[in-house]
């Protein structure tokens, strides 16, 4: 009986995976349009770096910011894409009128989120590897003395955080049917804005620095930037890892207790339903 | 097969009420000197419910607009919660057992809901693997269950928006059946939908109750439907059980309040008329 509610909760679970591949089926072209625009945004940030010697008139090392400029925009689209997927869980099914038929179904809500999160991963790096591949066209990029492995834990690290931010921004849209979703874009803004994508935390105020230690992305980003610019080893690496693991430690399950507190609260109050 | 608490009733509501609540004002506003209390509505969409349906049965639920018949759904389908008394299925409790209850259950709504550039055959593959059904299981349940009800293999591969409102709410149907629920759950199942299609929706529902086991409960407007389908039919008022019965005893209880050979039209009628000069059932509370 065990054995077979674990296997029921895994296909329920792929259920979701396959439902938004499907979807993507669908909706390619918006893919294209979508994945033309991040290409040419890394690009066009990325040309910041070769451009600062002559915007500045002096010498600076244009290899080192062109990478440094490169990993805040490939960091920020995946993390952002997992957000943004994972938060829209919600959003997109009270937008097709589905989500009473998903609530409905007998499966726990950490299948449901876990579902929603394994494709979020999936298409995440995807999405970033092709854009990768596409920035190499433009860019000579040395990557001889970074650690790469180091780097992909951090990252690895670093989702769990965001999987656990997105499951708790998915609920505004349960609670706040018309509002919820704008609501998430803010979290996401102020995240890119303390976060140090594209400058070190340092150049903020105070103030803002505060913040910039709570965000899982602050880490996620010195820890991939001292992997690949600097080749930093596992043990150095550990200092960016252990709050990530410690912060996604605390918002996954923070995610899925808040995420079941607001279900109970609008079956309570009858905001599941559009037209009620 | 399945473990139920209670073989005989498929569901047995208990004095089941819900209140529903809005704030009419903004809450900041209430802070501006002289503004006072806000004043919200409050609607009780079930007031007291009791009833009970026997396994096997096709019960109908009547009852004007805005009487409380989807909120009735909706609580047994555990996607409200009750205020006030117990709502079992098969003897689980909605509530405290939910995820009993979601086993045997399905619910199929009157919008048929969709991912509608979906189509028909991956958004039953996504219901059926959401209820834990292996990939090719649920494909073949998938082809049968759409030839029964006649959607030709290319519609079926079709974005679900190019189909029918008729077809979309057979498929509707489907998916619901697919899961094998021994309670399904129809909210206007038939609304909309022509003469055809309305038969052909009220034959698989017979189809399902008589050679699969399900006991179903179905919503409706359609009194002929009711008087044709349903063994039992409870009406519904302003949330209150108002009358229950087979079609025919609800007649025969009108008939001897005056009215000669009455249909189930003017049985609706006698019981819900004053609806129609007093509907305005919003009780102004203080919040
Ligand atoms: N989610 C909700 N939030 C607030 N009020 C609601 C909600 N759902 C229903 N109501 C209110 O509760 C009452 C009963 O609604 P319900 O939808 O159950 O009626 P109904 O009998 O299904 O009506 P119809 O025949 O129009 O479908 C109505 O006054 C409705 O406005
Ligand atoms: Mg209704």
């Amino acid at each position: 009986m065990r054995a077979n509610q674990w296997a029921h909760e895994v296909r329920a679970s792929y259920a979701f995976v396959e439902r938004n591949i499907n979807l993507i089926k669908r909706y390619w072209g918006w893919e294209v349009v979508w994945l033309s625009y991040t290409i040419a945004n890394s690009l066009a940030i990325t040309y910041i770096g070769a451009g600062m010697e002559r915007i500045s008139g002096q010498a600076v090392d244009t290899q080192f910011l062109v990478m440094y400029l490169l990993i805040g925009t490939l960091v920020w689209h995946f993390l952002s894409v997992i957000f943004d997927i994972v938060s829209e869980t919600i959003a997109w099914e009270r937008w097709e009128g589905t989500i009473e038929y998903t609530l409905m179904a007998p499966i726990s809500r950490f299948t449901h989120l876990v579902g929603s999160t394994l494709f979020s991963l999936v298409y995440g790096f995807a999405h970033t590897v092709i854009i990768l591949l596409a920035v190499v066209l433009f860019f000579r990029l040395d990557l001889s003395g970074a650690n790469l492995g180091g780097a992909a834990l951090v990252l690895l690290a670093g989702s769990m955080s965001f999987i656990g931010l997105g499951i708790v921004a998915a609920v505004l849209p349960l609670l706040f049917p018309e509002r919820g979703a704008q609501m998430t874009h803010v979290v996401q803004a102020l995240l890119l804005l303390v976060s140090g994508v594209y400058y070190p935390v340092e150049v903020l105020p105070a103030w803002l620095q505060v913040l910039s230690r709570l965000s899982p992305a602050t880490y996620v980003l010195e820890g991939m930037r001292a992997a690949i610019l600097d080749g930093a080893s596992f043990a150095h690496l550990w200092g960016e890892t252990a709050p990530l693991l410690l912060l996604g430690g605390v918002l996954v399950p923070l995610g899925v207790f808040v995420f079941r507190q607001a279900e109970r609260f609008a079956k309570r109050t009858g905001r599941l339903s559009r037209d009620g | 097969m399945l473990l139920l608490k209670d073989h005989d009733v498929a569901l047995r509501l208990v004095n089941v009420s819900k209140v529903f609540r809005r704030e009419k004002r903004r809450s900041w506003r209430r802070l501006w000197p002289g503004n006072g209390p806000s004043l919200a509505s409050a609607v009780n969409a079930l007031d007291g419910v009791t009833l009970e349906v026997r396994r096997h049965e096709i019960f109908g639920i009547l009852g004007p607009n805005g009487s409380g018949k989807s909120t009735l759904v909706r609580v047994v389908s555990t996607l409200l919660l009750p205020d006030a008394g117990r709502a079992e299925v098969f003897g689980f409790d909605v509530v405290r057992e939910e995820k009993a209850v979601k086993r045997l259950i399905n619910r199929v709504s009157v919008e048929a809901a969709f991912f509608k550039k979906l189509s028909a055959v991956e958004n039953l593959m996504f219901g059926a693997r959401l209820y834990g059904l292996s990939g090719t299981e649920a494909r073949a349940r998938i082809v049968a269950v759409l030839r029964r009800l006649g959607l030709e293999e290319e519609a079926a591969y079709q974005p679900v928006e190019n189909l029918s409102r008729g077809m979309q709410q057979k498929v509707a149907i489907a998916r619901a059946f697919l899961t094998r629920p021994i309670l399904l759950l129809l909210d206007e199942p038939t609304t909309g939908l022509d003469p055809r299609s309305r038969r052909e929706v009220q034959a698989f529902v017979r189809e399902l109750r008589n050679e699969h086991d399900a006991t179903i409960v179905l919503t409706t407007h359609d009194m002929h439907e009711a008087e044709q389908l349903c063994d039992r039919v409870a009406v519904i008022d302003r949330g209150r059980i108002v009358a229950l019965g087979t079609p025919e005893a609800l007649k025969a209880r009108v008939a001897s309040e005056g009215l000669p050979e009455p249909t189930l039209e003017d049985v609706f009628l006698a019981l819900t008329g004053r609806h129609l000069t007093d509907s305005h059932h919003d009780q102004e509370v203080i919040a």
